[in-house]
């Protein structure tokens, strides 16, 4: 499975462990008395001790939670794709700088070490933050929640297909068929070979504006399959593309090259953005 | 006494520091704007667009501005259309009301275009007009999109030649060998048309999305920036443009900045200036290069770091940047609050408004369903004492330099009635809400004032709401 795909599996899985969170993105309220004054967490006090630190981090309210909300919601914002106009430049260059800022900051704090370790029983602390660790912890949660979390999503394409919707359909069994290979995915990943570097996929973002420049015409034609307008568009949301995101990238598990026509996968976007915007505001 | 030392009469002295008295002359005529902010009582005087609550996406208004005189009127629209109110000529019989805005031209400036290349949609929207300087009889704007720019020419036509040989009237051909005898064509009264007409189209200059557009004072130039570029045209020539500001890093992955704004100097030729998504302002003499990537001067405000949160970069993004008449100042908007700077100083603007300061703890909830990212615009009265901007709820704001005062209005239908005076409206930050004031939690976030312009020489205001424009002026006795 190519790299992009697998990262933007990873990403997709942000967003619905995100989902599975009982603190979630719907409760900006808390956020916004968390944020209002930027304060800083309350410091760790430099704890060797990694139980006593982990119970810190449960017993820390909900600073590292909200501080985590805050980066999915960011992510989610990257991965949204827009219809077939460019979106803002000046706006993803602000949520990519807002989700750095987050990043350099669990990586001072430790909080990204303090995953780690609970989750692997390594303790790599010189290792530099990358998605490995977003990864794994996102992967465990995942994997932990991964059926209720499907499930919810299923319930509610079920009840869109009683819309007798052939997109919705099309949708819908493209949804299914990636959790059964995620979960392969995920157990097969050797944390070495992932790729997926935090930073990287931020990088890419603006990367694939790169590539879509008139400059680069030889890369534009020399990959036409799917796989190349799948990540740039899950990640970054700026490349609109006739092929769209989010359906095509599913799609690729159900079949192929698929080469759905320009109104079918409109529609399907539709569908999957709305269907992304009740779980986000649920 | 320090009178006595630098040799000044106390009896100046005295007058210089009494508090002014009422009916002195700035009373008399408003329009000197010094008068103040809250002196100008500000009445509804039109407004014009749809009644009804279902908004078209095509009418939603983009830009709004007035020209050189103030005579005319234009908005852009998210439908890639222009259109131009004119003002009335003033009846002597009314002198209580200055002339009333009507249409004087419509016509569709930009249509949506596909870029093949990227498979990318380029939409139609307005971004932009900028008016040129009256010269002959027709007038000239530019209209810009995201990736076009257009020079129309709007002229009137009121008269028709008549009494040709070889055409009928209806425009017919005549047959040549019917002709008996020769007369000389006329020019003869017709109903006003007013055409307009793209002279210059300047495209493919720009890879990213134009943002501003600002003419030189030489009138023989002008910039168009986008994200990361500013180019400069000479509007007699289409197909070459110099790049003057590049802020494309080499490397895509290191991009953190963008530009926001963009604005020639209004007495100096060579002087711009541009604003950035960090809140930074530059300023920039093109006699010092060919490109200038570096900046003669460097106008930021240092943080402060009791306010610093995740959201601090994101609303310090300057959304626009505007010289005053004067170009001694110019100002910014951001995403809480407006800020005067003089252009000799850079370490810190001289002047800062807070526009809508309660919504510092609601920046969370407008991150998520990104409000946070609105660009409000900010514009300049006549004489450079007030300063005007939009919020939300369809509200706007007013600040009086001079008094240091300020007022909330709202644009909405209630007040109808031309020369009702506008209430002033009051937020509710937090705690008790007191008899007509509004709280935080009430706002409709949905009904946002981004363009606004004064006219640029009475105290006539034009707020655009979504997709309705109001007409605002001053209470004339």
């Amino acid at each position: 499975m190519s790299r992009k795909v697998e990262l933007s599996l990873l990403l997709y899985g942000l967003l619905l462990s995100s989902m599975g969170e009982e603190e979630g993105l719907h409760q900006t309220q808390f956020l916004d008395t968390m944020f209002v004054r930027g304060l800083k967490r309350k410091c760790f006090d430099g704890e060797e001790d990694i139980e006593g630190t982990l119970a810190g981090i449960k017993a820390i309210p909900s600073y590292n939670l909200q501080r985590q909300s805050l980066l999915d919601m960011s992510l989610v914002k990257l991965q949204l794709c827009h219809m077939l106009v460019e979106p803002n430049l000046c706006r993803s260059v602000l949520i990519a700088n807002t989700v750095r800022q987050i990043q350099e900051e669990m990586t001072q704090d430790g909080t990204w070490q303090m995953i780690n370790t609970q989750s692997t029983g390594q303790a790599s602390l010189d290792r530099l933050v990358s998605t490995d660790i977003l990864c794994r912890s996102s992967r465990d949660q995942a994997e932990g929640k991964h059926v209720p979390a499907y499930g919810t999503f299923n319930k509610d394409f079920e009840s869109d297909q009683a819309q007798d919707s052939s997109e919705t359909m099309s949708t819908a069994s493209s949804v299914q068929a990636p959790r059964n290979l995620q979960s392969n995915v995920w157990e097969m990943e050797n944390p070495q070979e992932n790729k997926g570097n935090f930073q990287k996929s931020l990088d890419q973002i603006f990367e694939t504006l790169e590539n879509k420049s008139p400059n680069s015409v030889e890369d534009l034609f020399s990959e036409v399959d799917n796989s190349y307008y799948d990540l740039d568009t899950m990640l970054t949301g700026m490349m609109s593309n006739t092929k769209m995101g989010h359906c095509d990238n599913l799609e690729t598990f159900s079949t192929p090259t698929n080469t759905a026509s320009n109104s079918n996968c409109k529609s399907d976007l539709n569908d999957l953005d709305h269907i992304v915007e009740i779980l986000v505001e649920s | 006494m320090l009178s006595d030392r630098v040799g000044f009469p106390h009896k100046v002295f005295g007058l210089l520091s009494k508090q002014p008295k009422q009916n002195t002359w700035f009373q008399r005529f408003p329009s000197l704007g010094a008068g103040g902010g809250n002196d100008i009582q500000w009445c509804f005087s039109q407004v014009k667009g749809a009644v009804d609550d279902d908004v078209a996406e095509a009418d939603i208004i983009s830009t709004v501005e007035f020209n050189h005189s103030g005579e005319l009127l234009a908005t852009g629209d998210k439908g890639g259309r222009v259109v131009i109110f004119q003002q009335e000529q003033e009846n002597k019989t009314q002198s209580h009301s200055r002339g009333e805005y009507n249409v004087y031209s419509t016509f569709q400036s930009h249509e949506p275009e596909f870029d093949y290349l990227k498979s990318l949609e380029i939409e139609e929207k307005i971004n932009k007009i900028r008016w040129l300087p009256q010269k002959n009889a027709a007038q000239f704007l530019l209209s810009t999109n995201d990736k076009t720019i257009k020079l129309w020419k709007i002229s009137e036509r009121d008269k028709r030649p008549e009494g040709y040989n070889l055409k009928e009237e209806d425009g017919r051909y005549r047959d040549p060998t019917t002709v008996t005898t020769l007369r000389v064509p006329v020019f003869r009264p017709m109903d006003l048309m007013v055409e307009a007409s793209p002279r210059r189209i300047f495209a493919n200059a720009h890879t990213y999305h134009i943002n501003s557009i600002s003419i030189n004072s030489d009138y023989e130039t002008y910039l168009s920036a986008d994200d990361l570029r500013i180019n400069l045209w000479h509007l007699e020539i289409t197909d070459r443009s110099f790049n003057i500001v590049d802020i494309k890093p080499a490397n895509m992955e290191e991009l953190t900045e963008v530009i926001t704004a963009a604005e020639f100097h209004p007495n100096s030729c060579s002087t711009f200036v541009y604003s950035s998504s960090k809140g930074t302002i530059r300023l920039c003499d093109m006699r010092a290069s060919a490109l200038c990537d570096r900046h003669s001067k460097l106008f930021e405000e240092p943080e402060d770091p009791s306010n610093r949160s995740f959201f601090s970069e994101i609303i310090s993004s300057i959304s626009d940047v505007k010289f005053s008449h004067s170009g001694r100042y110019m100002m910014t908007r951001d995403y809480l609050s407006v800020k005067i700077w003089d252009l000799n100083m850079e370490n810190r603007p001289v002047e800062t408004y807070q526009v809508h300061e309660y919504l510092r703890s609601k920046l969370c909830s407008l991150y998520e369903n990104d409000c946070i990212f609105d660009k409000f615009e900010c514009c300049w009265n006549g004489s450079d004492s007030i300063v005007m901007t939009g919020s939300y709820n369809n509200f706007f704001r007013m600040f009086d330099r001079n008094t240091k005062r300020d007022i909330t209005l709202e644009a909405s239908r209630e007040n109808n009635k031309p020369r009702t005076v506008l209430k002033p409206r009051k937020v509710c930050a937090s705690g008790k809400r007191k008899k007509d004031e509004i709280s935080v939690d009430s706002l409709d976030f949905n009904k946002k004032i981004l363009h606004t312009a004064w006219h640029p020489k009475e105290n006539i205001i034009a707020v655009a709401t979504t997709n309705n424009l109001y007409i605002f002026q001053d209470k004339m006795n």
